[in-house]
Formats: structure tokens, C-alpha cells, sequence
């Protein structure tokens, strides 16, 4: 099991690392959490995570504007021009144990992820503060990069900060500057079935992997797959699901209070809502039955 | 009733001859087919079929005569009611506005199920296309309120191979189609220990199949291309294909979920342009030892810019998709045809035409709120309230509608859709 958000804030607290915390709606882009955390408090990062064709895997932290090109990082990390790319949604959970939209440099906490190597802008190091997740993108904390270094160095890491903007060739002369950043060990992620395999991490400016092969006249696939599993997970979590009714509930009454009358707001809200959360209900019903019957075709009996 | 060659066939609900008889007709039941091909004075006005639905000169499609032609009975205010009292529930806003407006022996269903009898449904999709709209939505959506208010089983069809033997689609197509299909009915809200779906392609077999030779058993090539229309160029499959649509109508087609049950009440809410088939399966019904299926049949959903035939998925403004962003509803309502006047003055002194009017006719299907819609008819209908104010509340309740459903089809996973569409028990199908 991962760490918790609370597990890497209390962690940090032991360690004497001043942060300052921001509780948020979730967001999975950097606008939206613009929209929550304003720029006085430090600067917002844009959090990549990839992987190359062996099988190793890499965080990219970077200030939203700096320009991340990743032809010209792959050569860097002497993997040729076309030899990284987004990391599948599944190494997310598996490495990282974070979310979809919750990259960050923090996630490097987790044994899982004792592989990934973990690579962060140096133009951080300008900023009196700048902004990450903690694990969770409900929440976000800025802090000095002296912070994140006291960080990193207790878990036995050695921050690396490089100048993700530089190009300086890649050739005979000039071996990959970055190839020392390369993770000595490779991971193979197990298949997991079924997952809408969706690789849109927050705010990516650089190419996006396709989700799902071309499919001729297919008008439901651009940019679901994301919002599609965070969809499913609240079916599949009793907390994120009570949160999901709460959520309806309180929309629902902040929008009828229109000064009607008592009796009558309770009746069409009342309406409103049962017929609302009876298709939640029915959509969590129909997600465990599922989960449940998957199980039942992978079912063997115990060997006696 | 025998009814033979030569014979002018006589339709009681109208009181005149429907058509004229001039080929032979085995002598079977007491319900008369209507044929197709018959010249008759009113088919040549309006075409109503599984495969077109028009008008000749681009009119409303006539329920009356519809009704009266094929032989069914309207859905009347006691029988709502009726729904009311036995499911404890307000009827379906379907019901209530008249979009579910035709019968056959539902009355027979509400007296089965007011005894403690058992039914189950029956609906199907063809998977033609991946891209749903509202008009197709609208059979599930009933579905499930009936499966809801009457907590009743249901099975549904999908006919990838029709859309094969049709449509000219490629059987590894129409079986991808059909999943994809599936994923928007799920969306829909089944509850899935009460819901089989299945595919033809990958059901056809065992006690169904045995159903499915019986019935074709009881039908002539000549009574086919009667009610069908098929003629010596169709290719055999299209005359095989009836019998599959209509051996779902038999609970003894799923012994994984009736066992041993040959008879369980069987009610088929669908489009009336199914009516054919149908019309069929009770025909052949009794020759089984089975019993009728009931139908509940719904009209058309019109399309945006005409008033005529139904929503066609091959004109993409014609109607609202499942897929569409809150902006492209918005510039297809406005885009919609109005019954609004042309200018200010004129709609304040006439009002709007109510008949031709797409808005209100949309918002009559999706606005739940009788009394707003009463009063939408009234301020509208006399000219106080404008096309734009009328445009705009049905582009919030559609809204609405397709933001719910495009959350529900994101939380459908690929193996839900094998959980539905597994053979397997419902053992709390009837609770």
C-alpha cells in the first residue's frame, strides 16, 4: 500500500520542512488548480511521468513554463530521438500509487517506485516556493526546493536538477549529458485487464499517446479515457462515492434555494434527488456485481 | 377464421376493407396479418416498417391510421392510472405524455402481474452505428422504468447479425459495434441481476435456436413477403432473420434463466415500426403452445429540422448525440425548427404553433415537470413566451440528460459488459 497524503505531510513535519498546505476540489490539470492556488504562493509544476522502451521510468518535474521537448530529452538520456514516451496509466498505481492527474515528485516516497528516476527542473531553484501535490490531487503544498531536498536525501536520494531547456547536442564528441540519469534497473509492469489505457497525466503541452488504436467513426474516444477513470473509481470506492452523493445533494439544495416554501422544496427535491442517486446507486451495484463475477471466471480452487 | 384466396380483409377496428387477399393464406388464427404489399388506400401515404419510416409528401406520420392499420389499441388515461395504482409510482413521463401510445394486450400484463403472475421484457438494439442520439435512448429509458416499477427480469437483443445481412457490415464490425452499443444501454441504468443481454452471433444456439426453427416452421416464403416485403433478389438470410427477433418473445429461449418455465408472460416495449415482427410472433404464438407477447410501442422521435419520418443516424444535425458537447446541443436546438412566428408582433398576436413546433415537442418528451410544461404550453401556445426562452430550457434539461448519461457510459467498464452479457442465473431477477 502506498503512502497517504497524511503519511507524507506528517513525514515532513518530522523532518522540519516548512510547507504551507492548500485543500482543493480534485483536479487533474494545471488550470484547474490555477484556479485554487494562487501564484503568490509559489510557483505551479507541471509533473510528467514516462518511460522508455526498456522498461525504465522517469519523473519530469518542471515550472509550467519551461519548454520540456521530448525528442530532445530522450537524446539527452541517450535513448535516440524517439525513445521516451508517457508511461501507461497502470505504472501510475503500480510505481507510483498515486492518481491519475497526481504525478509528483513526491511520489518517490514509495518503495515501488525506488526505480524511477526522478528529474526536476533548475529553474525551481529561483523560486521562493513552488507547488506539488502530495500525493493526492485534492490537496497542494508549496515549499522551498531546500524543502524537497531535505526530502529527497532522507529517502537516499540525491536531488538532480537539470536544465531541461538546454540543447546541447547529442553526437561523437558529445555523449548524452542526461545518460547518468538513466535508472539502472527496468520494470515490468504486470497486465492488468481491461484498463481504459488512458495517458494524459496533468497538463502535458508535448504529444499525447493515443489511448486506444484508431478506430473508424468513433466520436466517443478523444480525451475520455481520463475523465473515465476517475468516473469508474467512484463506483468502485464507498468513500468517493458517499462523497459523490454529498457532492449532488448539496448542489442540489444550494440551487433550489429559491425562497419557496419549506414543504414544497423538500417534495421536487426529494424527487430530484432519489431519481439522481438512484442511477448512482445502480451504476455502484452494476460495478461490484462485475468486479465480483470477473473474479468468478479467474476463481481456481484451493489445491488441497 | 378462414380466411382465403380472393378474400377482401376486413378490419373491425375501422370498419372498412383494409385490403384485398390474392394469393393463398393458410388458415391460422384469429388475428388478422396485415399485409404490406396489398394496394390499399391509405399504406401509399405514409411508410411504416423496420427499415423505413416516411411519408410521401413530407407530412406528420398519422398515429390514428397507424394504429388502425396495424390493429393495435391506444394507451387511454385508465390504463395509465391503472400502472399507477399497481406500481405505487408515477408513470413514466413517457406515459404520461403519450409517447408510449399503443398496446397490445398490456391490459392482460397488469392482470397477471395484479394476480402475483411473473412477465419478463424484451427490447433489442440493431448496432448500426457507434453514435447513439436521444431517439434511441428513448425504448431503454422506458425499459427501465418498467423493469423498476414493475421489478421484473429483462432480456435484450442485440442483432449485430441483422445489421450483418442489412447494412453489408462486416461480422467482426457489427459484433465491435454491437459492445460498444451495449455500453450506452448499460449507461441507461440496468440493474444487472436482473438483465441479459446478448448478441445473436454469440447466443444463437440450443433452446433458442430450437425456438427460432419452430417459428420459422410456422411461416411461408409467401407470408414473409407479405408482411416484409422480401422479393426474389433478397438474399436468403433476410428471410431466415424474423424468427430471431421473435424467438426471444418465448421465456422457454432461456433456460439459464427460466428453467423448465415454457410459459412465462413476455411484454416488448419498442418503436412501432416493430409492430411487424411482432404482429408475427403472436401469430405464431399459439401454433407453440406459447403465449402472446404484449407490446407497449412507442412513436417517433421527430428530428431537429423536419417534421416528417424519424431521427436518421446518417444526418448528424437531424439529431442530438449522446456524444455531443454542451455547445453543439446549444447550436442544435437553435438550429431546431419553430413554431415560433416570424416576427415579435405576429407570435404575441397568434402564439406558437404547438404542432410544429420541435422545442416544445422535445421538451414534452424530457421535461418531467408536468406543471412547467403546462405552463410552457399556455405562455407559449398564446404568444407571451418566446421560441429563444422556450430553446433555452430544453437545451438545460438535455443537457442534463446526456452530461448523466455520458457519466454513466464512462463508469461502464469492458468487464461489466461481459458480466451482463454472460450466461448466467438472475436468481433475484423478480425482487
Amino acid at each position: 500500500m502506498g503512502f497517504s497524503k497524511i503519511e507524507l505531510l506528517d513525514r515532513l513535519q518530522e523532518l522540519e520542512i516548512d510547507y504551507s498546505k492548500y485543500e482543493h476540489p480534485p483536479v487533474l490539470t494545471v488550470e484547474a488548480q490555477a484556479k485554487y492556488v494562487s501564484s503568490n504562493e509559489g510557483a505551479l509544476s507541471k509533473n510528467l511521468f514516462l518511460k522508455d522502451k526498456k522498461n525504465r521510468y522517469y519523473i519530469v518535474s518542471a515550472m509550467v513554463d519551461t519548454k520540456v521537448d521530448m525528442k530532445v530529452l530522450s537524446q539527452r538520456l541517450g535513448l535516440g530521438k524517439g525513445g521516451i514516451r508517457m508511461a501507461p496509466e497502470e505504472a501510475l498505481g503500480q510505481l507510483l500509487q498515486v492518481s491519475l492527474g497526481c504525478v509528483t515528485p513526491f511520489a518517490v516516497i514509495n518503495e515501488s517506485a525506488r526505480d524511477v528516476s526522478l528529474l526536476l527542473d533548475k529553474n525551481f531553484k529561483n523560486q521562493t516556493r513552488c507547488i506539488f501535490h502530495p500525493l493526492s490531487n485534492d490537496v497542494s503544498i508549496s515549499l522551498n526546493t531546500s524543502g524537497l531536498d531535505k526530502f529527497l536525501q532522507s529517502i537516499g536520494r540525491d536531488p538532480v536538477y537539470v536544465d531541461l531547456e538546454a540543447n546541447p547536442g547529442v553526437g561523437k564528441d558529445q555523449p548524452p549529458d542526461l545518460a547518468v540519469y538513466v535508472p539502472s534497473g527496468s520494470v515490468v509492469i504486470p497486465e492488468l485487464p481491461n484498463k481504459t489505457s488512458s495517458t494524459q497525466p496533468k497538463n502535458v503541452s508535448a504529444e499525447i499517446k493515443p489511448a486506444l488504436p484508431a478506430k473508424p467513426s468513433k466520436p466517443v474516444d478523444k480525451g475520455k479515457s481520463v475523465a473515465a477513470t476517475s468516473v469508474q473509481s467512484v463506483y468502485k470506492n464507498p468513500e468517493k462515492f458517499v462523497e459523490e452523493i454529498l457532492d449532488k445533494t448539496s448542489a442540489l439544495l444550494l440551487s433550489e434555494a429559491k425562497g419557496e416554501s419549506m414543504e414544497t422544496l423538500t417534495e421536487t427535491q426529494r424527487k430530484r434527488l432519489t431519481s439522481e442517486l438512484t442511477h448512482l446507486a445502480i451504476m455502484y451495484k452494476n460495478t461490484a456485481y462485475a468486479e465480483g463475477f470477473y473474479a468468478g471466471t479467474k476463481y481456481q480452487p484451493y489445491r488441497q | 377464421m378462414e380466411v382465403y384466396k380472393g378474400d377482401e380483409i376486413y378490419s373491425e377496428s375501422s370498419e372498412q376493407v383494409v385490403c384485398k387477399v390474392d394469393h393463398e393464406i393458410e388458415p391460422e388464427s384469429s388475428e388478422q396479418p396485415v399485409y404490406k404489399n396489398e394496394s390499399d388506400s391509405e399504406s401509399s401515404e405514409q411508410e411504416v416498417n423496420p427499415w423505413e419510416v416516411s411519408t410521401k409528401d413530407g407530412g406528420k406520420i398519422d398515429y390514428d391510421k397507424l394504429i388502425d392499420k396495424f390493429g393495435c389499441e391506444r394507451v387511454d388515461e385508465s390504463l395509465i392510472n391503472r400502472v399507477q395504482r399497481l406500481t405505487c409510482r408515477q408513470p413514466h413521463v413517457f406515459l404520461r405524455r403519450g409517447v408510449f401510445f399503443a398496446h397490445r394486450d398490456f391490459n392482460e400484463i397488469l392482470d397477471a402481474f395484479e394476480r402475483g403472475d411473473k412477465f419478463y421484457l424484451y427490447t433489442g438494439r440493431g448496432p448500426s452505428s457507434e453514435a447513439l442520439h436521444l431517439g434511441h435512448l428513448i425504448p431503454f429509458m422506458f425499459t427501465k422504468y418498467l423493469q423498476e416499477a414493475f421489478k421484473v427480469p429483462l432480456v435484450i437483443q442485440i442483432t449485430d447479425d441483422e445489421k450483418c445481412i442489412w447494412k453489408n457490415l462486416k461480422v467482426a464490425d457489427t459484433k465491435k459495434l454491437g459492445r460498444e452499443n451495449v455500453k450506452d444501454i448499460i449507461a441507461c441504468g440496468f440493474d444487472i441481476t436482473k438483465t441479459f443481454i446478448f448478441s445473436n452471433f454469440e447466443y444463437l444456439g440450443g433452446a433458442f435456436y430450437e425456438n427460432v426453427v419452430q417459428v420459422g416452421n410456422c411461416i411461408t416464403l409467401n407470408k414473409a413477403k407479405g408482411i416484409f416485403g422480401f422479393s426474389g433478389e433478397d438474399h436468403i438470410a433476410k428471410i431466415s432473420f424474423p424468427p430471431v427477433q421473435a424467438a426471444p418473445s418465448f421465456s422457454s429461449s432461456f433456460q439459464h434463466l427460466f428453467p423448465g418455465e415454457e410459459n412465462l408472460r413476455c411484454l416488448i416495449p419498442c418503436a412501432i415500426d416493430q409492430d411487424p415482427y411482432f404482429r408475427m410472433t403472436r401469430d405464431v404464438a399459439p401454433r407453440l403452445g406459447y403465449s402472446k407477447p404484449a407490446l407497449i410501442e412507442s412513436s417517433f422521435f421527430p428530428a431537429l429540422r423536419g417534421k416528417s419520418g424519424k431521427m436518421s443516424a446518417s444526418d448528424p444535425n437531424s439529431a442530438i448525440y449522446v456524444t455531443d458537447s454542451a455547445k453543439d446541443i446549444k447550436k442544435k436546438i437553435n438550429g431546431a425548427v419553430s413554431g415560433g412566428q416570424d416576427n415579435k408582433d405576429d407570435h404575441k398576436k397568434y402564439g406558437a404553433n404547438l404542432e410544429e413546433d420541435i422545442p416544445f415537442k422535445y421538451l414534452s418528451f424530457f421535461l418531467e415537470n408536468d406543471s412547467e410544461l403546462e405552463h410552457i404550453k399556455k405562455e407559449y401556445g398564446e404568444g407571451r413566451m418566446l421560441t429563444g426562452a422556450v430553446k433555452k430550457r430544453l437545451t438545460e434539461v438535455l443537457i442534463e440528460i446526456v452530461e448523466r448519461h455520458r457519466r454513466a457510459r464512462a463508469a461502464v467498464t469492458d468487464e461489466m459488459v461481459n458480466a451482463f452479457m454472460a450466461v448466467r442465473p438472475l436468481p433475484s431477477m423478480f425482487e
